[in-house]
C-alpha cells in the first residue's frame, strides 16, 4: 500500500508493488494534497516496494516534478531496481530526476 | 525477417527443442481493474518459455500500455479506481466495452494483439510520437507507444475512427545472453 510522509520539507511517498494507471490518479491526489498543504519543497519516491511500473507512473513523477519545479523543488527516487532505472532512462526522466543508490 | 518467418514454419522453440504454437485469447471489461489482470495473465502464457526477468518486465509493460490505451483512449475509462473503497465495477460512470487480448507463441516469438472496439486513432504517427496525448488533464506521460516499441521488437497499429484500434507487438524470447555480450 502506498504511504505518505513528511519528513522537514520532503515528502516521501511509498509507491505500492504495482503502479499503473489503475492506481496512479488515487496516488496524484493524495501527494497533491500533501504538497497543497504541507511547507514541501522536495518529493522523494520510494520504490522499496514497487516490482512493476509503466508509463503511469512517469506521469506521476512529471506531474509532481512539474508542480514543485517552479519553486526550486527537486524530485529523488530511492530503492529502485534494475528495471525501474531502465523505465526512468528509456522515458528520459533520469535527467530530473535523482537516482539515489 | 527470413529468420523469422522459418520460427513460424517450424514453430520450434529453440531453447526447450518442443513444438509449440500456443494461443490465448481473453476478453474483459475496459476498465482498471484489468490492467494487472491482463499483463499477469500474458505473464503466465510466456513462462513455458522460461524468460528472463527483463523479458518478463518488457512483456508486462508493453501489454499493461496497449490495454491502457484501450481502456482510456478507445473507451474513454478515464480515471482508475484503485483507490481504497473501489469504485464497483458497474458503476454508472464507467462506459461499457470490452478488450481483446490475443496473443501467440511461435517457436520464441511471442505475438501479441491489443484489439478495442472504441473511438479509433484520427492520427496513428502524431499518437505514437514520445510526450503527446490528447489528455493531459489525466497526467499521463504520452509515453504509452515509445514503451511499447522500446520494450518489444516489433509494433504496428491499425485503427480506423469509430471502429475501433488493433495494436499487434512481437517480441523474440531467448535473445538476451547475445545481447548482452554485444554490450
Amino acid at each position: 500500500m502506498e504511504e505518505f510522509q513528511i519528513i522537514d520539507n520532503c515528502l516521501m511517498v511509498k509507491l505500492p508493488r504495482e503502479v499503473d494507471h489503475h492506481r496512479a490518479s488515487y496516488i496524484c491526489e493524495q501527494a497533491d494534497r500533501y504538497l497543497l498543504q504541507e511547507n514541501v519543497h522536495h518529493v522523494i519516491f520510494d520504490f522499496e516496494d514497487t516490482r512493476f511500473m509503466d508509463s503511469s507512473g512517469i506521469g506521476i513523477i512529471m506531474g509532481r516534478y512539474k508542480k514543485i519545479a517552479c519553486f526550486g523543488g527537486k524530485v529523488y527516487a530511492i530503492h529502485t531496481d534494475r528495471q525501474i532505472q531502465r523505465i526512468l532512462t528509456v522515458s528520459g526522466l533520469h535527467n530530473i530526476v535523482k537516482i539515489l543508490e | 525477417m527470413v529468420a523469422e518467418k522459418e520460427i513460424n514454419n517450424e514453430g520450434v522453440c529453440s531453447q526447450t527443442g518442443v513444438y509449440m504454437k500456443n494461443e490465448m485469447e481473453l476478453i474483459f471489461d475496459a476498465i482498471s481493474n484489468n490492467e494487472s489482470f491482463a499483463r499477469v495473465a500474458v505473464a503466465a502464457f510466456v513462462s513455458p518459455l522460461n524468460p528472463t526477468l527483463e523479458e518478463m518486465a518488457d512483456i508486462k509493460t508493453a501489454v499493461s500500455e496497449a490495454v491502457t490505451n484501450s481502456i482510456i483512449h478507445g473507451y474513454e475509462n478515464l480515471y482508475g479506481y484503485g483507490r481504497r473503497g473501489e469504485v464497483p465495477v458497474a458503476h454508472p460512470s464507467i462506459k461499457p466495452g470490452k478488450v481483446r487480448l490475443h496473443c501467440m507463441l511461435g517457436g520464441d516469438v511471442l505475438h501479441i494483439e491489443v484489439e478495442d472496439k472504441g473511438k479509433g486513432i484520427p492520427d496513428i504517427s502524431q499518437a505514437m510520437e514520445p510526450l503527446f496525448t490528447t489528455k493531459p488533464q489525466l497526467e499521463r506521460s504520452g509515453m504509452g507507444f515509445a514503451f511499447m516499441e522500446a520494450f518489444m521488437d516489433d509494433l504496428e497499429v491499425e485503427s480506423e475512427v469509430g471502429k475501433g484500434t488493433i495494436v499487434r507487438m512481437k517480441k523474440k524470447l531467448g535473445t538476451d545472453s547475445w545481447i548482452g555480450s554485444e554490450e
